[in-house]
Order: C-alpha cells, then structure tokens, then sequence
C-alpha cells in the first residue's frame, strides 16, 4: 500500500535500529566465546605441529590447555632475529602487524608470494631445563587459490622438522586441500631444512612424486597428487620463512646463543 | 491436500522443492556438499533463518510501505544471518571455519527473498513459519541427499566415518576426484531434478 513518505522514512528507520540492536547484542555477547575458540584453535596448531596432539583427536579446552602448559610464547624481532620481551605474546596478533605499514615492511616479488612481512612475530617454544627442544614458527605463503597459514615445528638442532600443519586455507578439497591429510603431514617429520652445517639457504622441498624415506632423502617431501600448484607453494613458504628474510636471523642468533 | 499448513509444509518437499523444481539456492547447495557435516550444519542455518524471516516479514506485512519492502525483506534476512553466523562462531567453530562465507550466503540466497515476497507478505504469521519450516527442509533434504552421494564416493565415508576403504589407506575404493568438485554436485542435482520430473511429469515445463 502506498504510505506518505515520512511514514515509510520513520519505517525504515525504527526497522534499522531494531536490527542493529540485534546483531549487535549477539555480536558482543558472543564475542569472549568467539575469540577464545580462535586461541584454542590456534593453540591446537601449535600442539599439532609440536606432535603433542594428533590431528583427529578431539579435545577439550582443559586437555589443550594443560599439553600448552610447558610452551613459551615469544615475540621475535625478525631482522634482528632478538627476542622482544617488551612486546607481551599475549595481546600480540602477527596477523594485524603484518597489514599495518607501521609493524611491517614490503617484499619484494618473491616466490612464496609474500608481500607483507611484520617486523615482529609470535614464535613458540618449548624449553626443558633451560635447554630448547622445540621450536615452533608461524608460516604462511600462496598456494594456489588461497594463503595458507600454518606453523612448522624445529628440533632442538634447528634443522631437523619435528612437524607441519596449516589451520586455515581455502585450497580444493580433496587435491591442495590434502595438505590437512595426516598421512601427507607425516611424511615430514625427521627431514631436514639446512644443509650439513646446519644453516644457510633452507633446502628442503616438495618435489613431483615420490620422496625416498627421512633418513636417505632428507631434503625432498612428497608432493600432492594433482595439486602441483598447492604443493609447490608450501615448498616455497617454507623456504622463505626459515629462510634470510624469514627467521633466518632468529635460528642464527639462537644458535650462537646454544654455542657460549 | 486441503490443509493449508499441511500444504505449506510438505509441498516444498517434492511437489514444490527450491531447489529442483525453482532451481534457487544452487550455489551454496554445490559449495557445502562436499561432507554431510558441513551439509548439516548449513541445513539447519537456512531452516532457522527462514523460518524467522518468513515470521518477522509476515508479523509487519501490513505496516511495510510497498515501495521499500524489498529492502526491508533483506534487512531482516541479513540481520537473522549475522546473528546465526555469529552463534556458530561461538558453538561449531570447526565446522564454521569450513563453511566460511556460505553461512554469509544465506543473505543472497534466492530461496528466503523469494519466501519473504511470494509467501510471506500474503500470510499470516503461523502459516508462514510453517512455509518458512518446509522450504527450509526442502533444500536440507536435496542438500544431504547431494552431500551423502558426494561424501561417500568422494572421500570413502560418511559424517566423516569411513564407509569404503580408500587406496591410500591399504583399502580397494578409488575415490571419485568429480565428486569433491563442484561439478560433482551439478551432475547430481541434476540427476536429482530428472529422477523427480519422470517421478511427477507435471513438473517438467512446457517449451
């Protein structure tokens, strides 16, 4: 039926605000439970990675909480490759730093894809009697629809893959997206990033077919069958942030450390 | 069937389904078929923002002013949408990491503003929420008939338990590639329309 137009401006109006009042009661209600689910998705990544927890296991907030219990979260500058205890791992979000132009420096065109990189980021670490035995760092690059973050968990040698994992991407399911498969996952574990000495230009890869097993062929991966794309860029990820713009200098000053 | 409610309800199942016979909300009904989980999930989004849209739109039918109840469809049904979003942030984080922005979808999926407008501003509230409740159905039951025949000869199992042992777990069954694609989901969709058009010949349109 046709109304004057005050009426249907106020109409419009009184529908907008009772909208608005709505979703914005859910929103911020639900928000603590929203933000907490993010943290224990991520920290299950970590512990994923770490090996600490398997990939179909379900888990409760406790059980996660108490196997991240003995993990240290640290921000690491990474030019300087220093730890940062000014900057508390708490509040601290990689994410948000990486598109900020003041927490963050442009790339120049390289292979993983990466245009943004923070100057700060949050790394994982799990120490024993002050001894490090695992480290645990934030990866993230291209494959071929989507960006795919994840972590990638270090022996104490720094060089030997203790684990990989990637908790969010949007790659074909069934082909990239079997990057989540447990089996392809495993096939990672015990390979090796550097060369003998243990630093310089990361090595390691993910080639057509097939890898021979750790021990022998320690520098190649598998690659993904039909996902050539997907699986080339998780090759390319991995190299570039264990390599010198990535937590190269982090690695090396960790390694000096371990030596005096 | 001379019920009206009862007519509202079932209708939408075979005689008058979204999703085969209207051929709406195809897009979210590819891209959310790959698992029965996932499939579930979005059934019971869709149903419950129907049913609430058919209910809020029908509860003002007779205030909304004619030339903007269009957009006064959409913002009931964007807002309902939000909402639900956010509540499955909060309790199925899994799967609605999954689902990402097909939750979001619902917004322009064809099947609520079509309710809202052809259904909703004609009837009173209780009949519409019975409307709202079988169109919903309607498309969940397309949606997990499509999901189940995907799941299983696409990844060998089924709400993610397997059912056919794959190769590469030392089984016999070679998944299906086409099946975990969105074209899988077409061919069967329409098989699926074909199936109900020999079933009930009314349904096949006139050239």
């Amino acid at each position: 039926m046709q109304r004057s137009a005050s009426y249907t401006i106020l109409f419009a109006a009184v529908v907008c605000l009772v909208c608005a009042v709505i979703v914005s009661i859910s929103a911020v209600s639900l928000k603590t439970r929203q933000d907490d689910n993010a943290f224990l998705d991520k920290q299950r990544n970590v512990l994923i990675a770490a090996g600490l927890a398997s990939e179909d296991e379900v888990l409760t907030r406790e059980e996660i909480q108490e196997r991240f219990g003995p993990i240290e979260s640290v921000v690491v500058d990474l030019q300087s490759g220093e730890e940062r205890s000014d900057v508390d791992p708490e509040t601290f979000d990689q994410r948000k730093a990486t598109s900020d132009p003041q927490m963050s420096r442009a790339m120049p065109k390289n292979p993983a894809g990466i245009q943004r990189v923070p100057h700060q980021a949050l790394v994982y670490r799990l120490v024993d009697n002050d001894e490090l035995e695992l480290l645990i760092l934030p990866i993230e690059g291209k494959g071929l629809w989507s960006t795919l973050y994840g972590f990638i968990a270090l022996d104490a040698d720094l060089n030997t893959i203790r684990g990989i994992t990637f908790y969010e991407h949007k790659e074909t399911p069934g082909l990239g997206g079997e990057v989540d498969n447990p089996r392809w996952k495993a096939l990672w574990p015990g390979r090796r990033v550097f060369g003998e000495e243990g630093e310089g230009t990361p090595r390691i890869e993910v080639i057509r077919g097939q890898a021979g097993p750790p021990a022998e062929d320690p520098y190649r991966v598998d690659g993904l069958s039909g996902a050539t794309m997907t699986s080339r860029g998780v090759g390319r990820l991995v190299r570039f942030w264990l390599g010198h713009e990535g937590f190269a200098p982090y690695l090396d000053s960790l390694r000096k450390g371990s030596r005096s | 069937m001379a019920n009206p409610a009862r007519e509202a309800l079932l209708d939408p199942l075979f005689n008058n389904n979204p999703i085969t016979l209207q051929v709406l909300g195809i897009c979210s009904a590819l891209a959310v078929t790959t698992k029965m989980d996932t499939a579930v999930v979005m059934s019971i989004a869709v149903i419950s923002v129907l049913t609430f849209s058919n209910f809020f739109v029908s509860l003002i039918r007779n205030q909304i002013p004619t030339n903007i109840r269009i957009i006064i469809q959409l913002t009931i049904i964007a807002s309902l949408v939000i909402v639900t979003d956010q509540i499955l942030k909060a309790y199925v984080y899994e799967i609605s990491k999954q689902l990402s922005v097909f939750v979001g979808l619902i917004i322009t999926n064809c099947i609520l503003m079509g309710r809202a407008e052809a259904f909703a501003m004609q009837n009173p509230p209780a009949l519409s929420i019975v409307d709202g409740l079988g169109n919903g159905l309607g498309y969940a039951l397309i949606l997990m008939m499509t999901a189940a025949i995907r799941e299983v000869f696409g990844s060998g199992s089924f709400f993610g338990i397997p059912v056919l042992p794959l190769v590469s777990e030392g089984g016999w069954y070679t998944p299906n590639g086409l099946m975990v694609l969105s074209p899988g989901a077409f061919f069967i969709i329409g098989f699926f329309i074909w199936a109900l058009r020999v079933w009930k010949p009314d349904q096949v349109e006139a050239d």
